[in-house]
Formats: structure tokens, sequence, C-alpha cells
């Protein structure tokens, strides 16, 4: 037996959040309905105990005969994605309970998307990774139309289901073309055949399959039809929700898949992230500009991020891959802390969510508008805020590994991004009130400053130990 | 005392001065008035204390001087290094200058949210410092960008009725250019492996990525300076923003472009700054000649300021490339001449702005009647602007006309015409404005400039007049510093093989430009010609001629290489 106990330890945050989640569904189970704040609190907790006995995870280890794989890589990304989690479960209590959405539930979905999303970054096998994306899937397409009442939110589900099935369908085809042609789905075994002599064809084929698979669920142009339909559907918290923690984990994953058994692949891959990334900025930059929805805006800014994001998993280095860490890490942060002020877009207890029901929020809420400006001008790129640093990494990992002209795109399409960043800074703070916001809960207002406060000034100061953190995560996977 | 890191108080104490007024709270009248106060003093303050700069920096040395360095993000090269040398340390001291002026000049003006727009204009402030001592790139970038969010906010909150349309336009502009530098930058700091200025200004560059670096910083600051033609969003930025705004942004920002140019394009990429001489030159005397024909058009007195602005900063760029000691010299003191003089001007027009609250020419006139003293001051400033010997605008304006002609006689030929639209459309103004019969009920109710308003034009006529008869005083702080760039110059074009221009001693010629213009002095009431005003530059331009005709063929780094 004893072999079969070494495995649980590199295991054993995810473990122990499975069993949290499953202790909190029989609590509200027995609790009622009434327990949902409960719940919801004691999933917060049950995360941020994750989250230390991840700090605790150290080193390379590979369990379950080479299906699951612990290094700094899966623990960095780990953490990313609890403190999503984590974040986004705390903005939604007040929406939930205003919402009719208060029900034990909830929570319980997300920590067990994120249980999920937690095995992802830690597959290393296309079956474990397969077995994680679809825990998180499953829990993500109950959670879009966790509204059921509502028939926004209901469409947004099952268009998220279907469009998610089928892209599902076509990572599981890729995979099997890998292991038809490859002999193997473990990741390292990948690695070792690849190198050892010229790639199958039809692993290629494969590998272009499960990156169309993983460019759906990071909502990377082509795939990206889903998303602005899904952000905008859903219930606010939860278009919080998918836009940071699934995002992460989901690009984590590709980089794990790309950078490790396709590594050598790097000038077939090359291409089609490319094309992605190039398709991502230009989509997401554009199509923004017309939108009225703050949370359509949010789903096109997240494709052009995800774009961003992409260029650096193009350069196939560790600059790269650190890029991408801390890019995410930034958007992640600036993402929470503006969808916490969606989600305080109230009007006399009514949710609103146009951008121009934003009109005059620096005369009635200063800080708030405030805040948003912090966010919009990080989103934007301009210095000093955060997503400046973001973006000059990316840039400068771009730059090293050759790629002028994905660079010079990226410079010229966060320019036109800020057009519409300005547009959310120009009405809340240049437009006269039409109708003054309601005063946001406690809760929203703490997780505001904090993330503001964190994207500026506060990431000026704790900048290098996270980039030595991101760096050390990068190296991990390019030992 | 002596250890103070001098240039981080500088720059940051109009930011604590900015959060202090973010404190304070209570009813809308006394915290209106509680901000003004606070924002005066900070400035005042900052100003006092950026004279010490002044007071410690070495002119004799040409290197950076008053350094600071701390390890910031050493992963990315990044460091919080900070440092003056002759040609930042006089845009330091305007952008201190000027800012209690402008505090001042808002004092009464400004009467919304008086508090966010004190606040605005001291973080301002800490941006134009901070950039122009930057060290390291980074930084460089973090605070040329940074510049951007207040100014945004000055336009947008506070400008007139196209503010909007105004903001995005001044925003997107200068953020694309920027973002092209920032590419420069990376790719800079690929090849030498720091952020450090310094290093990228010792270390020679490939010349044929100098050619593309150099036109990547030239698309950020030719947009800054503004240069035609992108010079577009310059009018929209000054006549929507605030007055104070209008200062700023004409009193120190554009001269964040000039700054630039020198720093990154001439110092750093000398190979490229000899490739692109000409399309440099053909852009300026375009902008000389053109803007002042559109200046000639408006009917709108911030508009023509503005479009005046975009000639007087073509001599910079022209002076600036033509690489010669005059012609170096001429930019700088042009640059900082435009500072006090646009500056000015644009004060002047706040003040009947804020009587009559329109901008239209056509709604002055005869104002030196009832305004005797606005009249003179106004007068004082227009003949600056237009070059009168005597004042700073000619001396600047003569030195950099003189570099161009001994680079090329025709650039300085056509750049000359300039000085004669400038001379037209400035003297037009001022007769629309204050001659002829002051008819209008409203125009003759406006009384004459009061107490505050003296109290902030008095420094800047001094500084006009210091600078006009005794240009030394201000050239011989950044002399040592302009004859280091210039000698940088001409070893590293020689290197690669290319005639370097002309050589002279620098700074030379400041004194004999300045020999015969004593006695002349602005009049008050007296309308002076036409020809009163550019005779004394024009015929001295070509009586140079001949003795700089010998080097003028070679001069031309197109032509040698």
């Amino acid at each position: 037996m004893q072999p079969v106990l070494t495995d649980l330890i590199p295991a054993l945050p995810e473990i122990f959040l499975a069993v949290a989640a499953m202790l909190l569904l029989m609590l509200g189970v027995f609790r009622g309905n009434g327990g949902a704040r409960l719940v919801s609190g004691l999933a917060v907790v049950a995360l941020v105990v994750t989250g230390v006995l991840l700090l605790r995870q150290d080193g390379y280890d590979v369990a379950f005969s080479g299906l699951y794989i612990t290094d700094s890589f899966a623990v960095f990304s780990k953490l990313l994605i609890l403190l999503g989690t984590g974040l986004s479960l705390i903005i939604a209590q007040n929406f939930i309970a205003r919402e009719d959405m208060d029900r034990f539930e909830f929570p319980v979905l997300m920590v067990l998307a994120t249980v999920g999303m937690m095995m992802m970054v830690s597959a290393n096998d296309l079956l474990s990774l397969y077995v994680g994306l679809e825990l998180q899937s499953l829990s993500l397409y109950v959670i879009a139309s966790f509204r059921r009442d509502s028939a926004k939110s209901t469409e947004a589900g099952l268009k998220y289901f279907v469009l998610g099935a089928l892209s599902s369908g076509m990572l599981l085809y890729g995979i099997s073309l890998i292991y038809g042609f490859a002999g193997t789905t473990n990741f390292i075994t990948i690695a070792q055949v690849l190198q050892a002599g010229p790639a199958p064809l039809g692993v290629i084929v494969g590998l272009v399959f499960v990156a169309a698979g993983l460019a759906f669920k990071i909502s990377a142009v082509p795939f990206h039809m889903w998303t602005p339909d899904v952000y905008e559907g859903a219930p606010t918290p939860v278009s919080a929700f998918f836009a940071v923690a699934p995002k992460v984990a989901a690009i984590c994953l590709f980089i794990r898949v790309l950078e490790g058994p396709f590594g050598s692949l790097l000038p077939q891959w090359r291409q089609v992230i490319e094309f992605c990334s190039v398709a991502s900025m230009l989509v997401g930059s554009l199509a923004a500009i017309r939108q009225s929805n703050i949370k359509r805006l949010m789903a096109y800014s997240s494709i052009a991020n995800i774009g961003y994001a992409l260029v650096g998993v193009a350069a196939g280095t560790a600059d790269g891959v650190q890029a991408v860490l801390i890019y995410m890490a930034i958007y992640l942060v600036m993402t929470v802390g503006t969808f916490a002020i969606i989600i305080a877009m109230r009007q006399k207890g009514k949710a609103v969510e146009e951008i121009a029901d934003l009109a005059g929020l620096s005369k009635t809420n200063p800080m708030l508008a405030l805040a948003l400006a912090i966010f919009m001008f990080s989103m934007a790129g301009v210095p000093p805020a955060a997503g400046f640093f973001g973006k000059l990494l990316v840039f400068m990992a771009a730059w090293k590994a050759g790629l002028y002209p994905l660079s010079i795109i990226m410079a010229l399409t966060s320019g036109i991004s800020l057009f519409y960043y300005l547009k959310v800074c120009k009405v809340s703070w240049f437009d006269d009130v039409k109708e003054p916001l309601d005063r946001p809960s406690a809760g929203l207002s703490w997780v505001v400053t904090a993330t503001a406060l964190v994207v500026f000034p506060v990431a000026l100061v704790i900048g290098t130990p996270v980039l030595n953190s991101a760096a050390a995560a990068a190296a991990s996977l390019f030992h | 005392m002596a250890d103070w890191p001098i240039l981080s108080l500088t720059t940051f104490l109009p930011s604590i001065g900015a959060l202090l007024i973010l404190l304070v709270r209570g009813e809308e009248q006394a915290v209106a008035r509680n901000a003004k106060v606070i924002a005066l003093a900070t400035s005042l303050i900052t100003f006092l204390v950026s004279l010490a700069i002044l007071m410690k920096f070495d002119p004799a040395s040409a290197g950076f001087q008053l350094v600071e360095e701390h390890s910031w993000i050493p992963a990315l090269g990044i460091q919080y290094l900070r440092g003056v040398d002759g040609i930042s340390v006089w845009f330091v001291l305007a952008s201190t200058f000027l800012t209690p002026i402008c505090v001042l000049a808002s004092w009464d003006s400004v009467e919304k949210r008086v508090k966010e727009f004190m606040m605005s204009l001291l973080l301002l402030e800490t941006m134009l410092v901070g950039m122009f001592t930057a060290l390291d790139f980074i930084l460089f970038y973090i605070f040329f960008e940074g510049v951007l969010l207040p100014m945004f906010l000055m336009i947008g909150v506070w400008g007139g009725p196209g503010r909007i349309y105004a903001a995005y336009k001044f925003f997107i502009y200068t953020f694309i250019g920027s973002v092209l530098m920032l590419l420069a930058i990376v790719a800079m700091y690929l090849q030498v492996g720091t952020m450090d200025m310094r290093v990228m200004l010792d270390h020679t560059f490939d010349p044929s990525m100098q050619k593309i670096l150099w036109l990547a910083f030239f698309a950020a600051f030719a947009v800054k300076t503004p240069m035609w033609p992108f010079h577009t969003w310059l009018p929209f930025a000054h006549v929507e923003a605030p007055t104070a705004g209008s200062v700023m942004l004409a009193g120190v920002m554009l001269k964040m472009g000039g700054y630039g140019l020198i720093r990154a394009n001439l110092q750093m990429l000398p190979i490229g700054s000899a490739t692109y001489t000409t399309l440099v030159f053909v852009m300026s005397v375009v902008a000389i000649i053109y803007t002042s024909l559109v200046a000639l058009a408006q009917t709108d007195m911030k508009k023509m300021i503005a479009y005046s602005s975009v000639a007087h900063m073509g001599y910079v760029s022209m002076g600036i490339f033509s690489a010669n000691a005059q012609g170096l010299d001429g930019a700088m003191f042009q640059m900082l001449s435009h500072t006090v003089v646009s500056a000015a001007l644009f004060l002047c027009i706040g003040v009947v702005y804020n009587r009559l609250h329109t901008r239209e020419i056509a709604r002055y006139g005869g104002m030196a009647h009832n305004m005797p003293k606005y009249a003179v001051v106004f007068m004082l400033f227009m003949l600056a602007s237009v070059g009168l010997p005597g004042t700073s605008g000619f001396v600047g304006e003569f030195l950099s006309m003189l570099g161009a002609y001994e680079a090329n006689t025709w650039v300085g030929l056509f750049a000359s015409t300039g000085l004669v639209f400038g001379a037209a459309y400035m003297l037009l103004l001022y007769r629309k404005l204050f001659y002829g019969k002051l008819e209008k009920a409203d125009v003759m109710a406006m009384p004459d400039l009061n107490a505050k308003e003296i109290i902030y034009f008095a420094p800047l006529i001094a500084v006009v007049i210091m600078m006009g008869v005794y240009p030394k005083s201000f050239s011989a702080v950044y002399a040592t510093s302009l004859d280091h760039v210039l000698a940088h110059h001409r070893e590293a074009l020689a290197a690669e093989g290319l005639t370097p221009p002309t050589a002279n001693p620098a700074s030379s010629f400041i004194p004999a430009a300045n020999a015969e213009t004593m006695s002349a002095h602005p009049a008050t009431t007296e309308t002076p010609g036409t020809e009163h005003a550019a005779e004394p530059s024009t015929p001295e331009t070509p009586a140079e001629a001949p003795a700089q005709s010998e080097p003028k063929a070679d001069a031309n780094p197109d032509a040698g290489h």
C-alpha cells in the first residue's frame, strides 16, 4: 500500500478541496437553502486552506503512474486559480442574495470546478487532462445557467454547453490521433517519441485538434463566439468567475501541453498560436468599440487579453511562460476588480449593465470611479498601472524570440483597445449624473479597494518577488 | 542636508500635496479654498526645492549629476535611477516654475470640482519632473505616459464644449506614438542588457538597427513635439483645455518631445539622425511655413497660438537635427523661450476669456483703451513670440536658423520666411484685439488686470527680458552638456565614415547675437511695423552665410553618405 500513499501526497490540496466540496454539499443539504451564506463562507475558508497546503509543496513530483505532476509551475497557476475563485465567491455573496440565487449549490459547484482546474494544470497525461477539463466544464455549464428562471441565463448555459461539447469532441479526436500515432498518452513519453525522430503527420494533426479544443476554453478567436453571449447572459458574478479562473487554468494547461510534450514541434504549433493571437487581438479590440453593455465589453476585452497572453505563449521560451504567468496574474486581479464594480452597478436596487449607467460616477462615488479608472488604464497598458508591466514582459519575451510582427501588432492593437477603455473612463468621469448608483456593499468595496491597490501602487513594490516566483515556475517547465 | 535625494523630493512633493488635498473634507466652499491653498503652498515649496537643484548643479560638468540609484526590478534590468544634466535641468525648473503660476491662474477661473483640478495639476507636475529626471528608460516611459492621465482629466473634465473629442484625440494619438517607442526601448534593452540610459548613451548600436529604432522614437516624440503632420491633436487639445491645462501643455509638455529628440534620437542614435536629417528638415520647414499660414487664418485666439506653437517647435526640431553648435544651442534656447512665452500668451488669453467667455477674436477690439496694463503685457509676449531682439524669442530663433543655414542653405532660407509670417499673424492678432474703436459694451466693461494677474505675469515678464538681454545666464548651464553631445555625435559619425557637420565651438554665438539687440525694447502703445520685428534677424542670416559657405556642402550628411 506504500506506493499509493506516496501518490496521495502530491495531490493533497486537490483531495482536500474535493472532500471539502462534498462536505459542503452535505452541509447544504442538511441545512437547507438557509445555509447558502454559511456554505459560501466555508468554501472561501476551504480555498484558503488549499492555498496553504499548496504553498507547502515544493519541488518536482510525478504521481499516479505518471498521470499527475506537481512542479512550481503547477503551484503558481493553482494559486492564481484559487485566488480567482476565492475573490469571485466573495463578490458573489451580496449578488446571489439579492438576485434570488441564494442556493448552496452555487459555491459547491464553483469549488468543484476549481478542483477540475487544479487537475488540469497538474495533468501529465492526455487522459488526466481530459478528466480535469470535463470536471471543470460540467460544473461551469451548470453555473452559467444557474438562474434557471431567466431565459438569458439558460440560453447562456445551453450555448456554452453545446459549443463546449463540440470542443471537447475535437479535443478527444485530437487525443485519439496523437495516441494512435505516438502510441502513448503520457506527456513525458510523447516528448521522448517526438525527440527521437521526425514527428508523424498524425501527431501534428492531432495537436492542431487539441489546440483548437483548448483555444475554445480560453476563447481565442476563431473559437470565441460563445464568450460575449455567455458573459452577458450569465449572472454577473458567474461572468466574473468565467473571466478569471477557467481562463488562467486553460492557458496554463495550454502552456503545459505545448511546451512539455510538444516542445520540439514549436515551429509547427507556433503558426497556429500566432494566428489565434493576431485574430484575438484584432477581433477583441475592434469588436469591443461598438459595445454598450459593459459585460459584453469585458468579454471582448478578455478576448483581446488572451490574444496578448498568446503572444507570450508563441515565444515558446521560459521568458515567454514567465511573461504569460505574470500577465495572467495581473489580468486576474484587474478583471475581478472590474467585475466587482459591475456587480456594484445597481440603481434603486436593480442591477444595470449599460456603460451609460456609469455616467457621473466620479461625482456620486469618487472612490469607485477612481478604482474603475485604475482598472481601465491598467487593462489598456498605461503605466504606472500593473497592466503595463504585464504587457512589457510579453513584449520583451516576444522581441527576444524574434516575433517582431507579432509585437508590433500587439502594440498597435493596444492603442486601439485604449479607445474603449477610455470610453468607460469618459462616461464615469466626464458625463453628468443621470441616475446615481446605490452604495456598494462592504464586501464589494473591500474587494474593489484591495484589487485597485494591488494594480496600483502595490504592484510596483511587490514586483520583484512575484517575478522571481513566476520565473521559477517557468523554469520548472524547461528543466 | 547635502545628501538629500533632492530630485525625488522635487518629484514627489507635489504628489504628497495631492494626497493632502484628497484628505480635505468638509463644505464644498471650504474644501475648494483649502485645496487651492494647499496646491499653491506645495507648488511654491517644490519650486524652492527645485532651485536647490540649480544651485547644486555644476554647469562645468557634462555628466549626470545628483544621481539617485536604487535597485527596483532587477529581473528586468529596471532601476530607480534619477539624475540631471545640463539639458534636463532647465526643464525641471520650467515645470516647477509654471505650476504655481497655473494654480494662481486657475484660482478663480476653475469653479467646479476644484479639489480634483488641483490634484491633477500637482500630479502633472510630478510626472513632468519625473520624466525629465529619469535615467532609467522604463522609469522614463512610465512618467512619459503618466503625463497623459492628469492631462486627459484636465481636458475632459474642465475643458470646453468639444472636450471629449479633444481628450480622446490627445490621448490616443500620443499613446500610439509612445507604444512604438516602448518597442524600441525593449529592442535596445535586449542589446545592452540594462535599462540604464547612461549605458545606452555610451553604447553604439548597429547602424541598420539605429535606422529602425530612430523611427520608432521619432514617432513618439514627433507626436509630442508636435511636428507637422502629427500636430493635428494640438489645436483641439489647446482650444478645449482650461487655461492652466494649455499653459502646462504648451509650456512643458511639448518640450518632452524636444527633450526626447535630443536625448534619444540625437544622442543615442547618431547614425539614424544623420540618415533622416533631410526628413526632419522638410517636416520642420513645412511646419514653420504651413502652420504659420494656418495660424493666419484662425478666428479663435487659442487655436492661433496653438498653431504658432507648432511653427515654433519647427525651429526646435530643425535646430536639433542640424547637429551643430549653433543649431542645438538655438533649439535649447528656443524651447526655453517658448516655455515662457507660450505659457504667458495662453495666460493672456485666459485673462480675457475669464471676463468674456469667448475666444473669438472678432468679439474683442479696442482693448488698449480700457485695459492698458493688459495691452502692455500682451504686447511684450507677442513681440517675444515674434522674435523681437531683446526678448527671449529672438535668441532661439536666430541661433537655430543659423544652425540650419550651416547644415543646409535652403532650409535656412525657407525657415527664415517663417519669421515674417510669424510677425504677420501675431501683429494682426494684436491689432484686432487692442486697436480700433472700443465699441462693444461688454468689452468696454472689462476691468484691467487685477493684482493676482499682475503677480503671475511679473515673473514671466522678468524671465522673458532676462533671457533676451542676458541669454548667457541660461545657456551657460547647458553649454557643457551640449558640447559633449556634439563631440559624441561627431565621433559616432566619424567612426561610420560619415562626414560630421561643421565643427564650431559651442555657445560662442550668444554674445555676438545679442550685441546689437540691447537697444531694442518694446514700446508700449506704438504700432511696430512688420519689418520692425523681423528686420534685425533677416539681414544677419545672409551676413553669416559667406563665412559658413565652405563647410556647407559637406554639412549635409546625406551628401557624404
